[in-house]
């Protein structure tokens, strides 16, 4: 029997420091640290563990072990769901929800990494059996780990439309950007809130695939929640005509956007704009029918 | 889990009372606009509803 001992090892470390690199706190404050840190170290260890042990077995034809992968795409899946449920929990006090679209593409972007984790650590603990030399197994796995986050990163808003300052009116009290009607202002203190100091832009779609994308609501609202976090929201509970809202240009699917900001800074709201995720859920690629093809011209 | 209606007239704020009918919400008179508009947003911080304007001297509190 040879000494698994170094494959084993090695395959672990290199799957939990996969996971390790792919956990980021940033302002979203999600997973939250620390404990939501360790939880995610955690599964992430067992996964390598998991995707470590799988060449072991099969070299000693201990098929059977191999059904412990099902058992790892099982408990990913109940990553993915305890995600989705913490998510939601917490969405209900947040002063502008993520929205269900957003947490869903949150709770699926943690199990995949969970796999990404099994994956690092399958090659590597391969690529050490195989060449017998731990440092050219690491090296296999960091190329894994590499294309596999290189090909599954997302799209993001600035990639598929333009962003561009846009102008609040009011006609009567509906509150208006660039013309296109957002909601009715009944108060004249609130109207003139807007008008002094609230910020809006317009969203360009740069084709029909984007048009389609951005006319998706959840799409939307992972907008509003994006700006109303980085630029901080002047709202409260009791105050729901300072919610930023997205409304689509059904003439042009453009979508416009006003929110009350803490930082009226245009530039800033662009870049929070263009920086959001371009939800999975929410993509659609029109352009790929031929229906859609032939009516696009 | 807390339930709620939503999309709901809660309440209407006039002054013209030939403007409101029989109303299932509660119906408030003011004298002027600026009462009306007092008025609608204390109803408004009450039911966490928001003011929508109807132009024709009513203002209703609506729960989104």
């Amino acid at each position: 029997m040879e000494d698994y001992g170094r494959i084993l090892v090695s395959g672990i470390v290199a799957g939990s420091l996969g996971r390790f690199l792919l956990l980021r706190v940033d302002y979203r404050q999600y997973p939250s640290f620390p404990r939501g840190y360790i939880t995610h170290l955690m599964l992430g260890f067992i996964a390598s563990a998991l995707g470590a042990i799988a060449i072991p077995a099969l070299v000693e034809k201990e098929y059977t072990a191999v059904t412990f992968l099902a058992l790892a795409a099982q408990q990913f899946r109940e990553i993915r769901s305890m995600e989705r449920d913490s998510l939601d929990t917490i969405d209900r006090t947040e002063l502008v929800p993520r929205g269900s679209d957003y947490i869903e593409d949150i709770a699926k972007t943690f199990e995949a990494r969970n796999y990404i984790s099994m994956a690092t650590a399958l090659s590597v603990s391969l690529g050490v059996y195989l060449t017998k030399d731990i440092a050219a197994g690491i090296g296999i796995g960091a190329l894994v780990f590499a294309a596999v986050v290189y090909s599954i990163r997302g799209q993001r808003v600035g990639d598929i439309a333009r962003v561009v300052k846009a102008e609040i009116s009011f006609e009567g009290p509906l509150l208006k950007v660039d013309g296109v009607v957002l909601m009715n202002v009944g108060l004249s203190a609130a109207r003139e809130k807007y008008l002094t100091r609230a910020l809006a832009v317009r969203i360009i779609p740069k084709d029909d695939n984007a048009r389609a994308t951005l006319g998706n609501v959840g799409q939307r609202q992972a907008i509003a929640h994006n700006a109303a976090t980085q630029l901080g929201i002047r709202k409260d509970v009791d105050e729901p005509e300072f919610t930023p809202i997205a409304r689509r240009n059904t003439e042009s699917g453009d979508i416009v956007f006003a929110v009350f900001s803490f930082e009226p800074d245009i530039e800033c709201l662009i870049e929070a704009i263009e920086k959001t995720p371009v939800l999975e859920s929410s993509k659609r690629k029109p352009l790929d029918s031929p229906a859609g093809r032939k009516a696009a011209d | 889990m807390d339930t709620s209606l939503k999309e709901v007239i809660l309440a209407v704020v006039t002054t013209d009372k030939e403007r409101v009918l029989h109303s299932a919400a509660p119906v408030f008179y003011a004298r002027d606009r600026k009462e009306m508009e007092r008025v609608a947003l204390l109803l408004s911080k009450i039911t966490l509803g928001m003011v929508h304007d109807l132009e024709n001297g009513c203002l209703v509190i609506v729960k989104h």
